[in-house]
């Protein structure tokens, strides 16, 4: 690498990347957090629907060049907005199809449905798209240069200013959502009482149903700026992220939406910090162990409520 | 609406679980404007009933009918949960209480108002872009809570988690959020369970009020036979599933069946002693 490792500036670079990495972690364990509070299940296919959403951007991306639409930011809302219901409606089947007609089972049934439908995503985009990695041409070039003048240049690239600030702001909005709309409060109450809730007037299939495609819309929107970042695709990659993203929402304590926020912030840190300094083939391990030495001490996570059992 | 039609009518309510037959051929019915308390020993089947009306259990055999005062007819026992609450608009409460702990006092009695909200926001579009129309709908919404808080003296707890709440006022405000959901049908499950005479003595005032103010109908289960015998316009008297005794408080009083299943015994001065203490006000 050459630069001087322990400078201001390198630290700085490795904190950029940290916290794009972490934006998208954070956005996509939103989907597991927000499911996980309502139904009580994890949804191991949320990595696969953030995968389906990267795949869906690049679709778009393709449409528009072949209708000539290159002028890049309309570009990017176009495929934002198409990716975003797309990968609604891919939410919205998988909870309709595999989940719900579960739901009042045993524990296990929709967990062991979850990797099901997993296994369907990915094979089905690897037989519809192909095996093979997918390359998209780099939309969004140069960036800022923060300290032109010292001998580690720190540069923040547009990217990723798109990235951070996306995420910001959709994060904001789904709190305000959660908070002040009638459907935020519907999807808290269900998840302290279901039934309680149903017998209200909530209609608690369709508050689940949303809280489905909300998570789908966050983890597309992640699928897209991966996308962009990385510039390329395949159909394995919501695996590793839905895990990292998994980890996130366990880390920040699971069922809490800030929770998830911070933990995708700090498994992002974590990898950048690790690879920078140390090695990067460890990435993956260091934000793992902190996960396990987190849930030693705190078993909830860091923002988690413990759990009260209902009698 | 006319004496005639009743708002619920049940007839020939049968449930088994397994072998035991929890409710055996019951029919009754309720009006709106009256308090109708059902009453029994334990293991009646009072629970039972209100399972079966607001869609916990399907019975096997009868018919469950809920006649609003706009002429709209529902045939309860073939609802889903939700929509006995957003249409039938049947509302009821637990014998345990069953609030959402975590939200405040406030925000329980907004999700009682969920549905006229989210018809209002167009699935929370509107709510999210602050439109008018919902933002004059969340109005009224907050002016409801806020009248079932101060009728219930909680006007003060409002921003509270409903899970601090003392046990006597978590009470109150379960009827305020039931009453925050616009219902016809009022369903109170031992709503005077663990009360103090006083709040016992505030709570007929409220129940009182709901049903001369709001012109709904309650149905009450409920044991403290001084709140039964001063509050209610019809008794229906349950044992072992069956009904073995309707009519007024006074008449099911004196009725000799319901002396019997309560004590068991044919001694007349005794039972009065227990349920006659309602008149004694």
């Amino acid at each position: 690498m050459g630069a001087r490792q322990g400078g201001m500036e390198y630290f700085l670079q490795q904190l950029i990347n940290g916290v794009t990495l972490g934006a998208t972690y954070g956005l996509i364990a939103i989907g597991y957090t927000m499911v996980y509070g309502i139904i009580g299940m994890i949804n191991f296919a949320h990595g696969d629907i953030y995968m389906v959403g990267a795949f869906i951007s690049l679709v778009g991306f393709l449409l528009l060049g072949f209708f000539g639409i290159t002028y890049v930011p309309l570009a990017c809302l176009l495929v934002l907005v198409f990716a975003m219901v797309f990968t609604a409606v891919y939410g919205w089947a998988v909870e309709r199809l595999a989940y719900r007609p579960l739901r009042g089972s045993q524990r296990l049934a929709p967990l062991i449905s979850a990797i099901g439908v997993s296994i369907v995503l990915q094979n089905f985009v690897q037989l519809s798209q192909g095996a093979r990695v997918k390359p998209l041409q780099p939309m969004i070039n140069g960036g800022i240069t923060l300290v032109p003048d010292a001998d580690f240049p720190v540069t923040i690239s547009y990217i990723k200013i798109m990235i951070i600030v996306t995420t910001v702001v959709l994060m904001a909005g789904f709190t305000l959502i959660i908070k002040y709309t009638s459907l935020g409060r519907a999807q808290r109450a269900a998840e302290q009482d279901m039934t309680m809730a149903s017998l209200l007037g909530v209609n608690v299939d369709r508050t689940i149903s949303a809280t489905f495609v909300i998570g789908a819309m966050l983890a597309a929107v992640a699928g897209l700026m991966v996308t962009l970042y990385y510039g390329v695709v395949d159909f394995y990659i919501g695996f590793i992220v839905g895990i990292k993203a998994f980890t996130a929402a366990v880390l920040g304590g699971i069922g809490s939406v800030p929770g998830a926020m911070l933990g995708g912030m700090l498994i992002g840190l974590i990898e950048a910090f690790w690879s920078g300094y140390f090695s990067i083939e460890y990435k993956d391990v260091a934000a793992f162990s902190i996960l396990v030495f987190v849930l030693i001490f705190r078993p909830t996570g860091l923002l988690g409520k413990p759990e009260i059992e209902k009698v | 609406m006319s004496a005639a039609s009743p708002l619920l009518t049940v007839e020939h309510l049968t449930i088994r679980f397994g072998g035991l037959v929890a409710i055996d051929d019951l029919s009754f019915s309720a009006r709106s404007r009256e308090i109708t308390a059902l009453i029994g020993p334990n293991g009646a089947g009072k629970t039972t009933v209100f399972n079966c009306i607001t869609g916990f259990y399907s019975p096997e055999v009868g018919r469950i009918a809920l006649r609003r005062e706009d002429g709209r007819e529902f045939f309860l026992e073939r609802m889903d949960g939700f929509r006995i609450a957003r249409d039938a608009g049947v509302v009821r409460t637990f014998q345990n209480i069953r609030l959402f702990p975590g939200m405040s006092v406030a925000e329980n009695l907004m999700v009682a108002q969920h549905v006229a909200l989210m018809r209002a926001s167009f699935f929370s579009v509107a709510g999210f872009l602050r439109l008018k129309s919902y933002l004059d709908a969340e109005r009224q919404a907050v002016e409801r809570a806020r009248y079932w808080l101060d009728k219930t003296g909680l006007l003060a707890d409002a921003d509270k988690l409903a899970g601090s709440l003392p046990y006597g006022a978590q009470r109150r405000l379960e009827i305020a959020r039931a009453m925050c959901a616009n219902p016809a049908l009022l369903c109170l499950d031992e709503p005077a369970a663990g009360l103090n005479p006083r709040e016992s003595n505030a709570l007929n005032a409220l129940l009182t009020d709901i049903r001369d103010e709001h012109g709904i109908g309650i149905l009450l289960i409920e044991h403290d036979m001084s709140v039964v015998m001063q509050i209610s316009d019809r008794v229906v008297v349950l044992e072992q599933g069956r009904s073995i005794a309707q009519g007024t408080p006074v008449e099911v009083r004196a009725n000799p069946e319901v002396i019997r299943a309560y004590l068991g015994v044919e001694d007349e001065a005794a039972v009065a002693s227990v349920i006659g203490q309602g008149s004694a006000h």
